[in-house]
Protein backbone atom coordinates (compact mmCIF):
# COMPACT_ATOMS: atom_id res chain seq x y z
CA UNK A 1 0.00 0.00 0.00
CA UNK A 2 1.16 3.56 -0.99
CA UNK A 3 1.90 5.98 1.85
CA UNK A 4 -1.01 8.35 2.77
CA UNK A 5 0.17 12.46 3.13
CA UNK A 6 -1.13 14.58 5.25
CA UNK A 7 0.42 18.28 5.53
CA UNK A 8 -0.61 20.83 9.07
CA UNK A 9 -0.07 24.22 7.59
CA UNK A 10 0.09 25.51 11.65
CA UNK A 11 -0.58 24.72 15.03
CA UNK A 12 -3.43 27.07 14.88
CA UNK A 13 -6.24 28.10 12.07
CA UNK A 14 -4.65 32.08 12.15
CA UNK A 15 -1.81 31.89 13.58
CA UNK A 16 0.08 32.00 10.03
CA UNK A 17 3.24 29.80 8.80
CA UNK A 18 5.41 30.68 5.96
CA UNK A 19 3.91 30.46 2.90
CA UNK A 20 7.02 28.59 1.14
CA UNK A 21 6.87 25.75 4.00
CA UNK A 22 3.63 24.72 3.22
CA UNK A 23 3.94 25.21 -0.50
CA UNK A 24 6.82 22.82 -0.70
CA UNK A 25 4.51 19.76 0.78
CA UNK A 26 2.83 19.90 -2.34
CA UNK A 27 5.73 18.64 -4.53
CA UNK A 28 4.45 15.00 -3.66
CA UNK A 29 0.93 13.80 -3.56
CA UNK A 30 -0.89 15.29 -0.74
CA UNK A 31 -4.09 13.76 0.58
CA UNK A 32 -4.90 15.97 3.00
CA UNK A 33 -4.61 19.37 4.48
CA UNK A 34 -5.67 19.67 7.96
CA UNK A 35 -5.30 22.46 10.63
CA UNK A 36 -6.76 22.46 14.39
CA UNK A 37 -8.45 25.84 15.00
CA UNK A 38 -9.63 24.93 18.27
CA UNK A 39 -8.52 24.67 22.10
CA UNK A 40 -9.65 25.30 25.71
CA UNK A 41 -5.70 26.71 26.60
CA UNK A 42 -7.38 29.82 26.62
CA UNK A 43 -9.87 29.59 28.75
CA UNK A 44 -13.28 29.53 29.06
CA UNK A 45 -14.26 32.87 27.42
CA UNK A 46 -14.55 32.45 23.20
CA UNK A 47 -16.70 29.00 24.43
CA UNK A 48 -19.02 31.12 26.09
CA UNK A 49 -19.01 33.95 24.81
CA UNK A 50 -18.79 32.95 21.36
CA UNK A 51 -15.37 34.85 20.23
CA UNK A 52 -12.61 33.53 18.84
CA UNK A 53 -8.91 34.31 19.88
CA UNK A 54 -7.24 35.00 16.26
CA UNK A 55 -8.52 37.71 14.06
CA UNK A 56 -10.53 37.43 11.17
CA UNK A 57 -7.58 39.42 9.15
CA UNK A 58 -5.53 36.70 9.97
CA UNK A 59 -8.13 33.87 9.62
CA UNK A 60 -8.98 34.74 6.10
CA UNK A 61 -5.16 35.25 5.28
CA UNK A 62 -4.41 31.78 6.39
CA UNK A 63 -7.68 30.27 4.72
CA UNK A 64 -7.03 31.87 1.47
CA UNK A 65 -3.41 30.40 1.48
CA UNK A 66 -5.18 26.77 2.44
CA UNK A 67 -7.95 26.88 -0.33
CA UNK A 68 -5.42 28.50 -2.73
CA UNK A 69 -4.27 25.17 -2.34
CA UNK A 70 -6.65 22.52 -2.07
CA UNK A 71 -9.54 23.48 -4.08
CA UNK A 72 -8.39 24.03 -7.19
CA UNK A 73 -5.76 20.76 -7.06
CA UNK A 74 -8.76 18.63 -5.44
CA UNK A 75 -6.83 17.95 -2.01
CA UNK A 76 -9.76 17.48 0.91
CA UNK A 77 -9.44 20.27 3.63
CA UNK A 78 -10.47 19.67 7.09
CA UNK A 79 -10.83 22.21 9.39
CA UNK A 80 -11.21 20.92 13.46
CA UNK A 81 -12.83 23.31 16.17
CA UNK A 82 -13.88 25.79 14.18
CA UNK A 83 -13.60 29.61 15.37
CA UNK A 84 -11.93 28.37 18.40
CA UNK A 85 -14.64 26.40 20.17
CA UNK A 86 -16.35 24.66 17.51
CA UNK A 87 -19.79 26.09 18.56
CA UNK A 88 -22.77 26.40 15.98
CA UNK A 89 -21.88 30.58 15.93
CA UNK A 90 -18.24 29.57 16.02
CA UNK A 91 -18.65 27.37 13.04
CA UNK A 92 -20.95 29.37 10.82
CA UNK A 93 -18.77 32.44 11.51
CA UNK A 94 -16.01 30.49 9.96
CA UNK A 95 -18.04 29.49 7.02
CA UNK A 96 -18.94 33.32 6.41
CA UNK A 97 -15.24 33.93 5.95
CA UNK A 98 -14.53 30.49 3.54
CA UNK A 99 -17.87 31.66 1.82
CA UNK A 100 -15.83 35.64 1.02
CA UNK A 101 -12.59 33.36 -0.01
CA UNK A 102 -15.02 31.57 -2.58
CA UNK A 103 -16.64 34.77 -4.02
CA UNK A 104 -13.28 36.29 -4.45
CA UNK A 105 -11.40 33.29 -5.90
CA UNK A 106 -14.87 31.98 -7.44
CA UNK A 107 -14.52 28.73 -6.01
CA UNK A 108 -17.03 26.10 -6.05
CA UNK A 109 -16.64 22.79 -3.76
CA UNK A 110 -18.61 20.22 -1.73
CA UNK A 111 -18.53 21.43 1.81
CA UNK A 112 -19.47 19.00 4.89
CA UNK A 113 -20.38 20.63 8.03
CA UNK A 114 -20.35 18.42 11.37
CA UNK A 115 -21.95 20.11 13.89
CA UNK A 116 -21.09 19.52 18.03
CA UNK A 117 -23.72 21.52 19.95
CA UNK A 118 -25.51 19.84 22.88
CA UNK A 119 -28.66 21.34 23.84
CA UNK A 120 -28.87 21.83 28.02
CA UNK A 121 -31.70 19.44 27.57
CA UNK A 122 -29.94 16.53 26.04
CA UNK A 123 -27.42 17.07 28.81
CA UNK A 124 -29.78 16.92 31.76
CA UNK A 125 -30.88 14.04 30.43
CA UNK A 126 -27.85 12.22 30.20
CA UNK A 127 -27.07 13.46 33.77
CA UNK A 128 -30.74 12.35 35.02
CA UNK A 129 -30.00 8.80 33.35
CA UNK A 130 -26.46 8.47 35.12
CA UNK A 131 -24.65 9.16 31.77
CA UNK A 132 -22.46 12.13 32.88
CA UNK A 133 -19.03 11.67 34.63
CA UNK A 134 -15.95 14.16 35.93
CA UNK A 135 -12.89 13.56 34.37
CA UNK A 136 -10.70 14.04 37.62
CA UNK A 137 -11.22 13.97 40.75
CA UNK A 138 -11.19 17.99 41.42
CA UNK A 139 -13.81 18.17 38.84
CA UNK A 140 -17.15 18.83 41.06
CA UNK A 141 -19.82 16.63 39.91
CA UNK A 142 -22.10 18.61 36.85
CA UNK A 143 -25.03 20.11 38.75
CA UNK A 144 -29.03 21.35 37.26
CA UNK A 145 -27.68 25.18 38.69
CA UNK A 146 -24.41 25.63 36.45
CA UNK A 147 -25.88 23.93 33.69
CA UNK A 148 -29.07 26.04 33.13
CA UNK A 149 -26.87 28.92 33.19
CA UNK A 150 -24.53 27.41 30.94
CA UNK A 151 -24.22 29.33 27.21
CA UNK A 152 -22.75 26.90 25.19
CA UNK A 153 -22.13 23.48 25.32
CA UNK A 154 -20.28 21.58 22.53
CA UNK A 155 -19.08 18.05 22.23
CA UNK A 156 -15.42 16.74 20.79
CA UNK A 157 -16.13 14.52 18.20
CA UNK A 158 -14.15 11.46 17.00
CA UNK A 159 -12.82 10.73 13.50
CA UNK A 160 -16.12 9.09 12.82
CA UNK A 161 -18.37 12.01 11.24
CA UNK A 162 -15.38 12.91 9.33
CA UNK A 163 -14.82 9.62 7.73
CA UNK A 164 -18.54 9.70 6.42
CA UNK A 165 -17.94 13.24 4.74
CA UNK A 166 -14.70 12.19 3.59
CA UNK A 167 -16.38 8.84 2.21
CA UNK A 168 -19.24 11.49 0.82
CA UNK A 169 -16.46 13.09 -1.60
CA UNK A 170 -16.30 16.44 0.57
CA UNK A 171 -13.97 18.92 -1.03
CA UNK A 172 -13.81 20.84 2.64
CA UNK A 173 -15.11 19.66 5.76
CA UNK A 174 -16.10 22.26 8.64
CA UNK A 175 -15.60 20.45 11.61
CA UNK A 176 -17.25 21.68 15.36
CA UNK A 177 -15.63 20.97 17.90
CA UNK A 178 -13.15 18.47 17.90
CA UNK A 179 -10.81 15.59 19.70
CA UNK A 180 -7.91 17.48 18.51
CA UNK A 181 -6.29 14.79 16.95
CA UNK A 182 -9.51 13.61 14.98
CA UNK A 183 -9.38 15.51 11.85
CA UNK A 184 -6.10 14.13 11.16
CA UNK A 185 -6.82 10.68 11.97
CA UNK A 186 -9.40 10.83 9.59
CA UNK A 187 -7.69 11.15 6.64
CA UNK A 188 -5.29 7.89 7.12
CA UNK A 189 -8.95 6.10 8.39
CA UNK A 190 -10.61 7.06 5.40
CA UNK A 191 -8.00 5.58 3.52
CA UNK A 192 -7.77 2.25 5.23
CA UNK A 193 -4.77 3.19 7.67
CA UNK A 194 -4.21 1.90 11.03
CA UNK A 195 -6.13 3.84 13.21
CA UNK A 196 -3.29 4.38 16.15
CA UNK A 197 -0.97 5.12 14.01
CA UNK A 198 -3.76 8.05 12.28
CA UNK A 199 -4.06 8.95 15.93
CA UNK A 200 -0.69 9.06 16.96
CA UNK A 201 0.24 11.07 13.84
CA UNK A 202 -2.66 13.10 14.25
CA UNK A 203 -1.20 14.18 18.03
CA UNK A 204 1.75 15.14 16.50
CA UNK A 205 0.75 17.51 13.57
CA UNK A 206 -2.47 18.97 15.53
CA UNK A 207 0.47 21.59 17.16
CA UNK A 208 1.63 22.53 13.34
CA UNK A 209 5.87 22.19 14.23
CA UNK A 210 6.03 22.20 18.03
CA UNK A 211 7.33 18.96 17.14
CA UNK A 212 10.66 20.00 15.58
CA UNK A 213 13.35 21.85 16.52
CA UNK A 214 13.35 25.03 17.04
CA UNK A 215 9.47 24.17 17.65
CA UNK A 216 6.87 26.83 16.83
CA UNK A 217 2.88 26.39 16.09
CA UNK A 218 3.65 28.85 13.43
CA UNK A 219 5.25 26.82 10.38
CA UNK A 220 4.43 23.65 8.17
CA UNK A 221 4.96 20.00 9.47
CA UNK A 222 3.93 16.85 7.25
CA UNK A 223 3.07 13.31 8.10
CA UNK A 224 2.90 10.40 6.33
CA UNK A 225 1.65 6.80 7.27
CA UNK A 226 2.89 3.59 5.59
CA UNK A 227 1.51 0.15 6.39
CA UNK A 228 2.94 -0.24 9.83
CA UNK A 229 4.47 3.27 11.04
CA UNK A 230 4.21 6.99 9.75
CA UNK A 231 7.03 9.50 9.75
CA UNK A 232 6.84 13.14 10.53
CA UNK A 233 9.26 15.42 8.80
CA UNK A 234 9.45 19.28 9.38
CA UNK A 235 8.81 21.42 5.72
CA UNK A 236 10.81 24.15 6.93
CA UNK A 237 14.50 23.33 6.72
CA UNK A 238 15.43 26.03 9.21
CA UNK A 239 14.07 23.18 11.62
CA UNK A 240 14.51 19.79 11.67
CA UNK A 241 12.81 16.50 13.77
CA UNK A 242 14.25 13.86 16.02
CA UNK A 243 13.24 11.25 17.55
CA UNK A 244 13.63 13.26 21.02
CA UNK A 245 11.81 15.94 20.21
CA UNK A 246 9.21 13.48 18.26
CA UNK A 247 9.18 11.57 21.72
CA UNK A 248 8.79 14.64 23.51
CA UNK A 249 5.97 16.06 21.81
CA UNK A 250 3.35 13.12 22.06
CA UNK A 251 3.82 14.50 26.34
CA UNK A 252 2.68 17.45 25.20
CA UNK A 253 -0.11 18.86 26.99
CA UNK A 254 -1.54 15.82 28.04
CA UNK A 255 -2.29 13.91 31.68
CA UNK A 256 -0.64 11.05 31.04
CA UNK A 257 2.88 10.24 28.53
CA UNK A 258 1.76 7.46 27.06
CA UNK A 259 -2.03 6.60 27.66
CA UNK A 260 -4.17 9.21 25.78
CA UNK A 261 -8.03 9.08 26.08
CA UNK A 262 -9.85 9.97 22.78
CA UNK A 263 -13.98 9.41 22.10
CA UNK A 264 -14.35 5.99 21.73
CA UNK A 265 -10.52 4.70 22.52
CA UNK A 266 -7.97 4.91 24.53
CA UNK A 267 -4.68 5.01 22.59
CA UNK A 268 -1.34 3.41 24.29
CA UNK A 269 1.97 4.53 23.16
CA UNK A 270 4.15 2.51 25.47
CA UNK A 271 5.18 0.18 23.31
CA UNK A 272 6.39 3.30 20.91
CA UNK A 273 9.65 3.34 18.61
CA UNK A 274 11.09 6.64 17.06
CA UNK A 275 13.85 6.05 15.27
CA UNK A 276 15.86 8.60 12.41
CA UNK A 277 15.45 7.21 8.83
CA UNK A 278 16.73 10.01 6.87
CA UNK A 279 17.87 13.45 7.73
CA UNK A 280 14.99 14.99 10.16
CA UNK A 281 12.84 12.09 9.06
CA UNK A 282 11.47 10.22 12.28
CA UNK A 283 9.72 7.08 12.10
CA UNK A 284 7.32 6.00 14.59
CA UNK A 285 5.48 2.18 15.27
CA UNK A 286 3.72 0.56 17.77
CA UNK A 287 1.09 3.22 18.41
CA UNK A 288 -2.37 1.14 19.50
CA UNK A 289 -5.41 1.59 19.12
CA UNK A 290 -7.72 0.14 22.03
CA UNK A 291 -11.49 0.76 21.04
CA UNK A 292 -13.57 1.20 24.89
CA UNK A 293 -17.08 -0.13 25.51
CA UNK A 294 -18.77 2.66 24.69
CA UNK A 295 -18.21 6.30 23.98
CA UNK A 296 -17.41 8.70 26.20
CA UNK A 297 -17.57 12.00 25.14
CA UNK A 298 -15.85 15.19 26.47
CA UNK A 299 -18.40 17.84 26.83
CA UNK A 300 -17.57 21.41 27.11
CA UNK A 301 -19.80 24.23 28.58
CA UNK A 302 -18.83 27.59 29.82
CA UNK A 303 -20.87 30.37 32.17
CA UNK A 304 -20.83 33.63 32.92
CA UNK A 305 -20.02 34.45 36.22
CA UNK A 306 -19.03 38.37 36.74
CA UNK A 307 -18.18 41.54 35.41
CA UNK A 308 -14.70 42.70 35.42
CA UNK A 309 -13.31 45.93 35.37
CA UNK A 310 -9.33 46.02 36.43
CA UNK A 311 -6.75 49.15 36.97
CA UNK A 312 -2.72 48.16 36.06
CA UNK A 313 -0.28 50.81 37.36
CA UNK A 314 3.53 50.29 38.76
CA UNK A 315 4.58 51.16 42.34
CA UNK A 316 8.42 52.39 42.61
CA UNK A 317 8.35 53.85 46.20
CA UNK A 318 10.36 51.53 48.48
CA UNK A 319 8.19 52.25 51.54
CA UNK A 320 5.32 51.40 49.89
CA UNK A 321 6.77 48.31 48.29
CA UNK A 322 7.78 47.30 51.52
CA UNK A 323 4.08 47.03 52.68
CA UNK A 324 2.13 45.84 50.19
CA UNK A 325 -0.46 43.79 51.50
CA UNK A 326 -1.06 45.77 54.50
CA UNK A 327 -1.57 48.41 52.46
CA UNK A 328 -4.06 46.21 50.21
CA UNK A 329 -5.63 45.68 53.53
CA UNK A 330 -6.37 49.01 54.36
CA UNK A 331 -7.53 49.95 50.80
CA UNK A 332 -10.24 46.86 50.64
CA UNK A 333 -11.79 47.87 53.65
CA UNK A 334 -12.40 51.80 52.91
CA UNK A 335 -13.49 50.60 49.67
CA UNK A 336 -16.35 47.96 51.33
CA UNK A 337 -17.12 50.75 53.89
CA UNK A 338 -17.24 53.51 51.58
CA UNK A 339 -19.94 51.24 49.60
CA UNK A 340 -21.28 49.68 52.61
CA UNK A 341 -24.94 49.56 51.37
CA UNK A 342 -23.72 47.40 48.83
CA UNK A 343 -23.58 43.29 49.79
CA UNK A 344 -19.49 41.66 49.95
CA UNK A 345 -21.44 38.92 48.04
CA UNK A 346 -22.01 41.02 44.89
CA UNK A 347 -18.69 42.01 44.17
CA UNK A 348 -15.15 40.53 44.67
CA UNK A 349 -11.64 42.78 44.74
CA UNK A 350 -8.36 41.02 43.68
CA UNK A 351 -4.46 42.23 43.74
CA UNK A 352 -2.01 40.65 42.03
CA UNK A 353 1.84 42.44 42.24
CA UNK A 354 3.74 41.76 38.66
CA UNK A 355 7.45 41.41 40.30
CA UNK A 356 6.61 40.02 43.10
CA UNK A 357 4.62 37.19 42.98
CA UNK A 358 1.81 37.26 40.39
CA UNK A 359 2.44 34.47 38.87
CA UNK A 360 2.54 31.72 41.62
CA UNK A 361 0.73 33.79 44.55
CA UNK A 362 1.23 31.92 47.89
CA UNK A 363 2.91 29.01 46.20
CA UNK A 364 6.25 31.57 45.54
CA UNK A 365 9.33 29.87 46.46
CA UNK A 366 11.32 33.29 45.79
CA UNK A 367 11.21 35.75 48.41
CA UNK A 368 11.04 39.86 46.59
CA UNK A 369 14.03 41.54 46.14
CA UNK A 370 13.15 44.24 43.40
CA UNK A 371 12.85 47.73 42.87
CA UNK A 372 9.28 48.26 41.29
CA UNK A 373 6.25 46.11 41.10
CA UNK A 374 3.30 46.08 38.45
CA UNK A 375 0.27 46.27 40.49
CA UNK A 376 -2.63 45.23 38.66
CA UNK A 377 -6.23 45.51 40.60
CA UNK A 378 -9.50 43.87 39.20
CA UNK A 379 -13.04 44.38 40.24
CA UNK A 380 -15.39 41.27 39.24
CA UNK A 381 -19.07 42.02 39.93
CA UNK A 382 -22.51 41.39 39.56
CA UNK A 383 -23.04 43.90 37.00
CA UNK A 384 -20.06 46.06 34.43
CA UNK A 385 -21.42 49.67 36.24
CA UNK A 386 -20.67 47.72 40.03
CA UNK A 387 -17.82 46.88 38.88
CA UNK A 388 -16.91 49.53 36.94
CA UNK A 389 -17.98 52.10 40.25
CA UNK A 390 -16.07 50.02 42.90
CA UNK A 391 -13.12 50.21 40.47
CA UNK A 392 -13.05 53.93 40.16
CA UNK A 393 -13.38 54.16 43.96
CA UNK A 394 -11.19 51.37 44.34
CA UNK A 395 -8.52 53.18 42.22
CA UNK A 396 -8.44 56.69 43.93
CA UNK A 397 -8.17 55.37 47.24
CA UNK A 398 -5.29 53.55 46.21
CA UNK A 399 -3.81 56.46 44.52
CA UNK A 400 -3.95 58.78 47.58
CA UNK A 401 -3.97 56.40 50.54
CA UNK A 402 -1.42 57.56 52.96
CA UNK A 403 0.52 54.43 54.24
CA UNK A 404 2.65 54.66 57.32
CA UNK A 405 5.65 57.05 56.73
CA UNK A 406 4.88 58.27 53.12
CA UNK A 407 7.15 60.18 51.35
CA UNK A 408 5.30 60.52 48.40
CA UNK A 409 2.36 62.21 49.69
CA UNK A 410 1.09 63.05 46.16
CA UNK A 411 0.80 60.02 44.89
CA UNK A 412 1.35 55.96 45.12
CA UNK A 413 0.69 54.86 41.51
CA UNK A 414 2.23 55.42 38.41
CA UNK A 415 -0.41 54.86 35.55
CA UNK A 416 0.79 53.84 31.99
CA UNK A 417 -2.66 54.82 30.10
CA UNK A 418 -4.99 57.23 30.80
CA UNK A 419 -7.70 56.12 31.28
CA UNK A 420 -6.79 53.65 33.96
CA UNK A 421 -9.50 51.43 34.41
CA UNK A 422 -10.35 48.86 31.83
CA UNK A 423 -13.86 47.96 31.67
CA UNK A 424 -12.93 44.31 30.98
CA UNK A 425 -16.77 42.88 30.04
CA UNK A 426 -17.85 38.91 31.28
CA UNK A 427 -15.84 36.75 33.03
CA UNK A 428 -16.56 33.19 32.03
CA UNK A 429 -15.76 29.38 33.82
CA UNK A 430 -15.80 26.78 32.84
CA UNK A 431 -18.98 24.90 34.14
CA UNK A 432 -19.22 22.06 32.33
CA UNK A 433 -16.16 19.69 31.17
CA UNK A 434 -17.01 16.15 31.94
CA UNK A 435 -17.70 12.91 29.99
CA UNK A 436 -20.91 11.80 28.48
CA UNK A 437 -21.25 7.97 27.88
CA UNK A 438 -23.21 7.86 24.33
CA UNK A 439 -23.70 4.53 22.85
CA UNK A 440 -22.81 5.95 19.00
CA UNK A 441 -21.56 9.49 18.44
CA UNK A 442 -24.09 12.25 18.02
CA UNK A 443 -22.40 14.12 15.79
CA UNK A 444 -24.70 15.47 12.46
CA UNK A 445 -23.23 15.88 9.19
CA UNK A 446 -24.89 18.33 6.89
CA UNK A 447 -23.54 19.29 3.68
CA UNK A 448 -23.74 22.63 1.40
CA UNK A 449 -22.81 22.39 -2.28
CA UNK A 450 -21.99 25.02 -4.60
CA UNK A 451 -20.22 27.86 -3.99
CA UNK A 452 -22.11 28.69 -0.23
CA UNK B 1 25.56 22.34 43.04
CA UNK B 2 23.77 21.83 39.94
CA UNK B 3 20.13 22.60 39.70
CA UNK B 4 17.21 20.72 37.73
CA UNK B 5 16.78 24.24 35.53
CA UNK B 6 20.54 24.00 34.52
CA UNK B 7 20.20 19.68 34.07
CA UNK B 8 17.31 19.16 31.97
CA UNK B 9 17.11 20.30 28.47
CA UNK B 10 12.99 21.34 28.68
CA UNK B 11 11.61 21.93 32.22
CA UNK B 12 7.84 23.13 31.02
CA UNK B 13 4.45 23.75 32.42
CA UNK B 14 1.26 23.68 30.35
CA UNK B 15 -2.67 23.03 30.90
CA UNK B 16 -3.92 19.46 30.64
CA UNK B 17 -7.23 20.52 30.23
CA UNK B 18 -8.28 23.59 32.03
CA UNK B 19 -8.56 21.47 35.27
CA UNK B 20 -4.73 20.48 35.51
CA UNK B 21 -1.69 21.31 35.10
CA UNK B 22 1.23 19.12 33.45
CA UNK B 23 5.01 19.55 34.03
CA UNK B 24 7.25 17.83 31.51
CA UNK B 25 10.64 17.35 32.24
CA UNK B 26 13.16 16.40 29.61
CA UNK B 27 16.56 15.47 28.82
CA UNK B 28 18.97 15.78 26.23
CA UNK B 29 21.02 12.39 27.25
CA UNK B 30 20.46 8.85 28.32
CA UNK B 31 23.02 9.54 31.44
CA UNK B 32 20.98 12.48 32.91
CA UNK B 33 17.33 10.74 32.38
CA UNK B 34 18.74 7.35 33.74
CA UNK B 35 20.55 9.29 36.77
CA UNK B 36 17.33 11.38 37.66
CA UNK B 37 15.42 8.29 37.80
CA UNK B 38 17.42 6.05 39.33
CA UNK B 39 18.50 8.47 41.84
CA UNK B 40 15.15 9.23 42.64
CA UNK B 41 16.04 13.19 42.73
CA UNK B 42 12.35 13.51 42.44
CA UNK B 43 9.09 11.63 44.57
CA UNK B 44 5.62 12.38 45.28
CA UNK B 45 6.68 13.79 48.40
CA UNK B 46 9.32 16.46 47.08
CA UNK B 47 6.90 17.48 44.55
CA UNK B 48 4.23 17.89 46.84
CA UNK B 49 6.11 19.64 49.17
CA UNK B 50 7.99 21.96 46.26
CA UNK B 51 3.86 22.81 44.95
CA UNK B 52 2.44 23.25 48.37
CA UNK B 53 -0.09 20.68 47.72
CA UNK B 54 -1.28 17.62 49.31
CA UNK B 55 0.47 14.27 47.86
CA UNK B 56 -3.32 13.29 46.23
CA UNK B 57 -3.70 16.42 44.36
CA UNK B 58 -0.69 15.16 41.97
CA UNK B 59 -2.54 12.54 39.70
CA UNK B 60 0.31 11.22 37.27
CA UNK B 61 3.68 10.85 37.80
CA UNK B 62 5.21 8.88 35.25
CA UNK B 63 8.39 8.41 33.39
CA UNK B 64 8.73 7.47 29.65
CA UNK B 65 11.66 5.81 28.22
CA UNK B 66 11.37 6.35 24.86
CA UNK B 67 10.87 10.27 25.40
CA UNK B 68 13.88 11.16 28.10
CA UNK B 69 11.05 12.37 30.28
CA UNK B 70 9.56 12.68 33.19
CA UNK B 71 5.23 13.79 33.21
CA UNK B 72 3.84 15.12 36.21
CA UNK B 73 -0.03 16.16 35.85
CA UNK B 74 -1.36 17.80 39.01
CA UNK B 75 -4.80 19.46 39.94
CA UNK B 76 -5.21 23.05 39.75
CA UNK B 77 -6.71 25.30 42.35
CA UNK B 78 -8.90 26.84 39.86
CA UNK B 79 -9.70 26.05 36.66
CA UNK B 80 -7.86 27.86 33.45
CA UNK B 81 -9.30 31.00 33.16
CA UNK B 82 -11.70 31.38 36.31
CA UNK B 83 -11.79 34.68 38.86
CA UNK B 84 -8.77 34.18 40.66
CA UNK B 85 -6.67 32.44 38.35
CA UNK B 86 -3.05 33.56 37.62
CA UNK B 87 -1.98 31.38 34.27
CA UNK B 88 -4.62 30.53 31.72
CA UNK B 89 -2.35 28.61 29.95
CA UNK B 90 -0.21 27.07 32.56
CA UNK B 91 2.61 27.87 30.84
CA UNK B 92 4.85 29.57 33.80
CA UNK B 93 3.75 27.10 36.37
CA UNK B 94 7.54 25.23 36.34
CA UNK B 95 9.19 28.12 38.59
CA UNK B 96 8.68 25.95 41.70
CA UNK B 97 11.02 22.76 40.20
CA UNK B 98 13.80 24.87 38.79
CA UNK B 99 16.08 24.81 41.94
CA UNK B 100 15.60 21.04 42.56
CA UNK B 101 19.15 19.99 43.87
CA UNK B 102 20.64 17.42 41.04
CA UNK B 103 23.41 16.17 43.38
CA UNK B 104 26.45 14.68 41.38
CA UNK B 105 24.43 15.02 38.77
CA UNK B 106 27.30 15.74 35.94
CA UNK B 107 25.52 18.73 33.95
Amino acid sequence: MKEISIVAPCGMLGYGFPEESFERAFKETVHGIVVDAGSTDAGPHKLGAGVSIVSDRSLKKDLTLILEKGIPNKVPIIIGSAGGSGTQKHVKHTLEIISEIFKEKDYSAKIAVVWSDYTKEEVKQAMDEGRISSLSSNIPPLNEDSLMETTAIVGQMGHEPIVEALAGGADLIICGRAYDPSPFAAIGIHHGMDPGLSYHLGKILECGALCAEPGTTKDSIIGKIYHDYFTVQSLNPARSCTTTSVAAHTFYEKEHPYLLNGPGFQLDLSACEFTEVGPGIIKVKNSQYIPTKEQLIKIEGARRVAYRTFVLAGVRDPLLLSQLDKVEEEIHSQVKNYYSEISSEDYKINFYYYGKNAVLGDKEPEPFSGHEVGVLFEVLAKTQELADSICATLRSTYLHYGYEGRKSTAGNLAFPFAPSDISFGAVYEFSVYHLLASDKHPFKLEWLEGSI
Amino acid sequence: MTRLYDYAKVLRSKNAGPFEITLDILFDDKEKYYFVKDQNILTHERIAQLYQVDETAIHHFVYFDQALGIKITMARDVSSGSVGERDVYGAQQHAPLMNLEVDGGQS
